[in-house]
């Protein structure tokens, strides 16, 4: 808590303290990594906790097969240029049943090969810790979550009956089968963590840089044409703009924005003088309010 | 989102650049349901440009649905997160958010005025460093405020803004204002904050926010804005005695060790002598390392790895100190408690407790008190209950080290977690460590006056302040070696006069003469107790009441 530390310089080591915690307190930690910013961050943030060792866990990448191209290619590259193991979990129920987000809406897709995929992947490998890169500032429900969120063995988050979280001390206790999620940049704004990739020159999926790609427009949002899979509706046609996104996800779920950023301190401009929050291209927060708290109760994360 | 804007459009480098020297400000609000905290911190996020116009889509919509303020915008919105809190219109938990301006980055704790709830606004104190605590200006100080108040003092936050909101309510009526002001600064006195900074707001029409108001032209003072943004962040310890609790040691290979840790206090640098506190043995700093090259120094708030010259034994748990300002290594810590579960306390089971350096078990022996935070009246309790606050002592199964929490939060704070159920049931926060019985050889108490060398005996002055502003009515004479003698300060006896006690801790039966003395002259009771752990004199007044409870929630002003 010292004066002279930056705001950056403080929130990294809160970040640090909180990956060593785990991997102090756990027998099988996890790091769920979603290819995003944040997840590139935090992965960062681990490499230098444990610097001049690599993080002593494995990376997870629940893949909905709906990916962008591009972030699979970045997933890999990555997990092989740290030296971490990665595991890819799909849920072949949902894949075998022919869930996609254009046959059964963003809610029951979401909810099969998200949510399902990952309490699969956490039961099959049993960890008892999974570090995950949602940030306070993201979402309502989750300015409320603790840093060490208790899940039971169902994987269900009970807001209302949270342990209390007071200093640095957290409470990493659980009985077989239960586990926690871990936040380790809770407190990290969009803003924050755009700096600090800035800063790190931390590499990051090419596609949150403006370039000429092919999308159609579709309920008002631009889908980025990633594969043949996205069937054309009466009246859409494919055209080639310069695009970028500010949030990455399932292709067909996550709307690109037209922009000519392409350079780190340009993306940082755009987003200072925009005036819409990175969530809004997520379709799946759309729905309601208080969607996210339902679909967090129930294990996602 | 824009503030500097038109660097940002002109030169985004150079604005980057200015952003790297932003400080960072934790603070926590705490009122009652109805003083409008969570309008406040609405505005906040609302007038720092934080709101995004998605967001503003669904405000809107929200406050025609479930808001409170006709159909007009209800920034509280904003804030409570949860379903069930929309519907009753509270919050019900510890919620952070998040703001920004050019000079600082804020975190902001939005905590309960509920009174079931002291464990969310302990919870959201412990990581504050600036307290502001919200009054209607109609209603002016209410048993709330006291409460809040204490509990901020207790958690160590030694800057307080007094938000007196709903200005426009009372038609700007400096008199008013003054007046809670007087009423407050009286009643916080003992609390010993450095600072307290009243400041007349109407949160939901913007009045001294950001901008200083018009309708407040007799206020001179900074506006709320202005001064989290400049007030200086407490808490500065790079001066302090270095501390690193070992988080986790790093042996990637054969040929390194590194010892993990985010140091506590002081600073460091390759070649420093450094002590471990458990052992008492000593090295020195041979490495300070990171993945972007050696630091040639650390301090205090960074998580750091360390490499030592010397091969010696340190595992998590350890504390790596400088060698002549040691902690206190002990198993009988003595501790405030804040109880925060459904199930009281049971003096005597077995509690997990976690420190900064290590999870020990350990159980309460003892409540010498319990405070009633409405009266900060001191109670004969045998047990803590939800929400109660008490002074403990503990045992260890092992020696732990710590500092007074009121030198060092971070090594002085501890959570106690019920080993069956693995609820977070109590924080503590620790006072003082008698001398402990493993560590030195007792075998025969011999009561012997220690006659010192230097014949004049030590002052000691005692007051109301230097008994409760510490955070705890014990006086420790343990570590004074030479006789002693009082210095008694008329706010002293006032403070035993209204029903509160103090504890004495002795060194040896020497002391215990000047302790009568006070006893006879100040025709005040004691209570003598010897145990494994020393000596210590209970001193109150007999036959007064405790102290009635002078602040009514009423609803009127005091």
């Amino acid at each position: 808590m010292s004066d002279n530390l930056t705001h950056l310089q403080q929130l990294e080591a809160e970040s640090i303290h909180i990956l060593r915690e785990v991997v102090a307190e756990f027998n099988n930690p996890v790091m769920l990594y979603s290819i995003g910013k944040d997840s590139a961050v935090m992965l960062h943030l681990a490499r230098k906790a444990f610097y001049p060792a690599p993080p002593p866990f494995p990376l997870l990448h629940v893949d909905t097969t709906w990916k962008f191209r591009e972030m699979i290619q970045f997933r890999d590259r990555m997990a092989a240029e740290c030296n971490l193991d990665l595991i890819v979990h799909v849920n072949e129920e949902g894949v075998n049943r022919g869930v996609s987000p254009f046959t059964h809406g963003s809610a029951l897709y979401t909810d099969v090969m998200k949510t399902e995929g990952l309490k699969q992947a956490l039961d099959r490998y049993k960890f008892d810790a999974a570090f995950g890169g949602a940030r306070r500032d993201e979402e309502k429900s989750r300015a409320k979550e603790r840093i060490f969120s208790f899940r039971s063995a169902n994987h269900r988050w009970d807001p209302k009956s949270q342990r209390p979280e007071l200093w640095n001390l957290y409470n990493t206790r659980i009985k077989p089968g239960e586990s926690i999620r871990v936040f380790p940049i809770s407190n990290w704004t969009e803003l924050d963590v755009w700096q600090y990739i800035h800063l790190e020159q931390i590499p990051i999926v090419p596609l949150y840089y403006a370039a000429v790609r092919p999308v159609v427009e579709r309920d008002g949002m631009l889908i980025m044409v990633d594969d043949d899979r996205l069937e054309l509706q009466p009246g859409e046609k494919v055209e080639y703009k310069s695009v970028r996104f500010r949030t990455l996800g399932c292709y067909p779920l996550t709307a690109a924005v037209e922009s000519e950023a392409d350079t780190l301190p340009r993306i940082i401009q755009e987003m200072l003088l925009t005036r819409t929050s990175e969530r809004q291209g997520r379709m799946i927060d759309h729905d309601q309010a208080g969607s996210m708290e339902k679909k967090k109760q129930e294990g996602y994360f | 989102m824009a503030h500097q804007s038109d660097l940002i459009e002109s030169d985004i480098l150079a604005y980057l650049k200015s952003q790297e020297e932003k400080t960072l400000l934790r603070f926590i609000t705490c009122g009652s349901v109805d003083d409008g905290k969570s309008t406040l911190i609405g505005r906040l996020l609302w007038d720092s440009k934080m709101v995004f116009e998605d967001q503003l889509a669904a405000l809107e919509v929200d406050s025609k649905k479930v808001g409170t303020q006709g159909g007009a915008i209800d920034y509280a919105l904003l804030l409570d997160g949860l379903q069930a809190e929309r519907e009753q219109g509270i919050t019900i938990d510890v919620a952070y958010r998040f703001f920004s301006t050019d000079k600082r980055k804020f975190i902001v704790a939005d905590t309960p005025g509920h009174e079931q709830y002291t464990r969310n606004m302990v919870t959201g104190a412990s990581t504050a460093q600036v307290a502001v605590i919200l009054v209607d200006a109609r209603k002016g100080l209410l048993t709330q405020t006291r409460r809040h108040s204490f509990l901020v003092s207790l958690v160590g936050i030694r800057n307080v803004v007094l938000a007196i909101n709903k200005m426009d309510l009372i038609d700007f009526d400096q008199k008013q204002f003054d007046a809670i002001q007087r009423d407050y600064e009286k009643f916080a006195a003992p609390l010993g904050f450095a600072s307290i900074t009243a400041i007349p707001l109407s949160a939901l029409n913007g009045d001294n926010m950001i901008e200083a108001s018009a309708n407040t032209p007799w206020y001179s003072g900074p506006t709320l804005m202005g001064y989290l943004e400049n007030v200086p962040v407490a808490g500065d310890s790079r001066g302090e005695p270095f501390r690193l609790p070992v988080q986790w040691v790093n042996r990637p290979h054969l040929d390194f060790r590194g010892f993990c840790g985010t140091i506590a206090s002081g600073t460091v640098r390759p070649g420093d002598e450094i002590l471990v506190a458990s052992s008492g043995r000593t090295s020195r700093v041979a490495r300070i390392v990171t993945m972007q090259g050696d630091l040639p120094e650390a301090t205090a708030g960074q998580a750091v790895t360390l490499t030592l010259k010397d091969e010696i034994d340190v595992s998590r748990g350890d504390m790596l100190t400088i060698p002549d300002a040691p902690p206190l290594h002990t198993r009988h810590p003595e501790a405030h408690l804040v109880w925060m579960h459904d199930e009281p306390l049971q003096p005597g089971q077995l509690y997990l407790v976690k420190t900064a350096s290590a999870v020990t078990p350990g159980r309460v022996t003892a409540v010498q008190y319990v405070v009633d935070v409405n009266t900060l009246e001191q109670k004969q309790e045998p047990t803590l209950g939800l929400n109660g606050i008490g002074v403990v002592r503990l045992e260890l199964d092992r020696p732990v080290s710590f500092d007074p929490y009121r030198n060092n939060r971070d090594t002085g704070s501890f959570i106690l977690i019920d080993r069956y159920t693995n609820a977070t049931v109590a924080a503590g926060m620790v006072i003082t460590a008698p001398v402990d019985p493993d560590a030195v050889q007792v075998t025969e108490f011999t009561p012997e006056v220690v006659v010192c060398e230097d014949a004049a005996p030590v002052r000691i002055s005692l007051s109301a302040a230097s008994v409760s502003a510490s955070g705890a009515s014990v006086v420790d004479l343990s570590s004074e070696g030479c006789a002693i003698e009082f210095e008694i300060s008329p706010s002293f006896i006032e403070h035993l006069g209204k029903g509160n006690r103090v504890l004495f801790r002795l060194k040896d039966l020497g002391q215990l003469h000047a302790v009568a003395l006070l006893a006879f002259q100040q025709r005040l009771s004691f209570e003598f107790d010897r145990t494994a752990e020393g000596i210590s004199i209970l001193v109150f007044r007999r036959g007064i009441k405790p102290v009635e409870n002078s602040y009514a929630d009423t609803g009127t002003s005091i």
